[in-house]
């Protein structure tokens, strides 16, 4: 029967020790930064209203989240991020399916979509604030019109990557475009997809903080706002702080999800991010 | 529709047994907007008994996978009728499980799920065809390897999968096209005894593309030789050979003289 071929299987690599080497050096680097930064801002005797030391910074974080005070505006930027992401991941797929089903609705909309993209969020985020009001779904708005356009791309993209053999295959064993659709073109978009929904999750941030600088009343942009104008330096560096970890916990989030579901994918496929 | 006009090519034994695919002045050509059409396919005239091994040979470009393509029902004639028994093949058919150069299979899907493909495209009774599936996957040795992804198999394994898939629905006629142009010579001889052995036990018509005459000897109740493009029959040889067919044959002089005999038509080209 002769089964002398060998099976491959992945083992941890050298590879994988350096990248947890670098891991270890990339924190070193970090703490030096601070120390250099710490002694930097004591020594040069910079205003604090300049710059707050690392220490002042890391104390004004923990009486923000100790008292709570930060709570409710962290509740709201978050679930602006998670709807307006969610809403504009959704859309952008939607229609990259739509878009994707033929060359003749790509060239129908693609041009309007591209224009879309090219109109900076920021500058309609003051119209859409008008137009929705000072409330969450100004925010959710201007986020969705932002992560949308990643997912979109990568989207359309991805349904154009199924390799034709595979195709031919599921065709001359009798599959419709659905059934070719569900067990070959979308399987293979979802590393695109995936690629695309991490952009887009960073990107969200940005869009609610954005939002919020235009008008609003609470949430962590509001705070930064507020805490600029008393000048608590040292507040507003920790919000940044904040934000750059619900930035870092959202992207692991993803990269989690996307590891359990795309198990087959090779890690080295080149992907586009659609920016 | 068209008379059979080559009726050389058309060996008299086709007669005795019921064709099962016929072929007739079968044409193909590739249209194209800004470049001369491409003349693939001219005149094509063939019948393809019942249960029988039919292997196509001939040199890279003649025009072997158009063929297959149309037999498979994937690609447009340009005129001419190819049946299968009385029904004209317009489209893909139920009746055909195919095999590609390389195994195509679905990198997400476990391997009994790849074999189960096209049970499931046709919609069949799924726990009839994973039990086939099952059967079949030992029939080729991957007994072992059912809940493997295909990433963890090697090319030959992989290769296996696609056949056993291309047989799950149970079809009359098994369509190859280059299967083992990938794999090394000597899995590559130990693929061609595999096969036989599955066309033996399936009771299947296969009919294989190759470009090695060898090969294509080795296997077929028929070879047919092909022409460079645009690709013709230029003869039809029977195979006398006794089956089962073994390896040792590739070394006695009658193996010898069919290769002579199809090796002409090449010339010093050849076709490997
Ligand atoms: N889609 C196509 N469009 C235009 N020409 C094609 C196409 N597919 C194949 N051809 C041409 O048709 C000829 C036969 O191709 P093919 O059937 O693939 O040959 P073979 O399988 O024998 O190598 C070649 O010259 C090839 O370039
Ligand atoms: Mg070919």
């Amino acid at each position: 029967m002769s089964v002398l071929s060998s099976v491959s299987v992945r083992r941890p690599s050298r590879l994988d020790r350096a990248k947890a080497q670098v891991g270890w050096l990339s924190a070193l680097l970090l703490l030096v930064i601070l120390v250099v930064w710490e002694a930097a801002v004591r020594m040069l005797d910079i205003p604090a209203i300049v710059l707050p030391t690392p220490i002042a910074v890391f104390e004004a974080l923990g009486e923000g989240l100790g008292t709570g005070s930060y709570l409710p505006h962290i509740a709201v930027t978050f679930t602006e991020i998670i709807c307006g992401f969610l809403a504009g991941a959704g859309l952008g797929i939607a229609l990259g399916i739509l878009i994707g089903q033929s060359l003749f609705l790509e060239r129908l909309l693609y041009p309007y979509v591209v224009a879309f993209q090219t109109v900076p969020k920021v500058a309609i985020a003051p119209i859409i604030v008008i137009w929705f009001g000072y409330g969450l779904s100004s925010k959710v708005i201007i986020t969705a019109a932002i992560a949308f356009f990643p997912l979109l791309a990568n989207t359309i993209v991805g349904l154009r990557s199924a390799p034709t053999e595979q195709i031919d295959m599921l065709r001359a064993h009798t599959a419709t475009e659905w059934q070719i659709f569900r067990m070959s073109r979308l399987p293979q978009a979802l590393p695109f997809i995936f690629v695309g929904l991490d952009v887009a999750i960073v990107l969200s941030v940005i869009g609610a903080i954005v939002g919020e600088f235009v008008g609003a009343k609470e949430g962590l942009g509001f705070l930064i706002l507020q805490k600029n104008f008393n000048f608590d330096m040292a507040g507003v560096f920790a919000i940044l702080l904040v934000l750059s970890l619900i930035g870092v916990g959202l992207h692991l989030l993803m990269t989690t999800i996307q590891r359990r579901v795309l198990f087959w994918a090779n890690s080295n496929q080149i992907h586009v991010t659609g920016l | 529709m068209h008379a059979i006009q080559r009726s050389a090519v058309v060996a008299p034994v086709a007669r005795e047994k019921k064709a099962l695919v016929t072929i007739s002045s079968l044409e193909k050509r590739y249209r194209s907007r800004d470049r001369a059409d491409v003349h693939a396919l001219c005149d094509i005239n063939l019948a393809i008994e019942d249960g029988s091994f039919v292997t196509i040979v001939g040199p890279s470009g003649c025009g072997k996978s158009t063929l297959l393509r149309i037999l498979a029902g994937i690609l447009a004639r340009s005129s001419g009728s190819v049946r299968m028994g009385q029904t004209e093949i317009d489209g893909p058919s139920r009746q055909v499980g195919v095999v590609f150069q390389s195994p195509v299979l679905l990198p997400w899907r476990t391997v009994v799920d790849n074999v189960m493909v096209p049970s499931e495209v046709q919609r069949l009774d799924l726990g009839a065809a994973r039990k086939r599936a099952r059967e079949l996957l030992a029939l080729v040795g991957l007994a072992d390897f059912e809940d493997r992804y295909p990433g963890e198999l090697s090319g030959g394994m992989q290769q296996r999968v696609g056949i056993c898939r291309a047989l799950v629905h149970q079809p009359s006629v098994l369509l190859m096209d280059e299967p083992f142009g990938a794999l090394d010579a000597m899995t590559r001889e130990t693929m061609n005894v595999e096969l036989l052995r599955i066309w033996r036990e399936q009771n299947i018509t296969i009919i294989l593309v190759t470009h090695s005459i060898p090969e294509a000897i080795f296997l077929a109740d028929r070879v047919v030789v092909m022409t460079p493009r645009p690709g013709r029959v230029a003869e039809v040889v029977d195979v006398h050979l006794p089956r089962p067919r073994t390896l040792a044959m590739f070394n006695t002089p009658d193996f010898g003289r069919y290769v002579t005999t199809i090796r002409r038509h090449f010339g010093s080209v050849g076709t490997e």
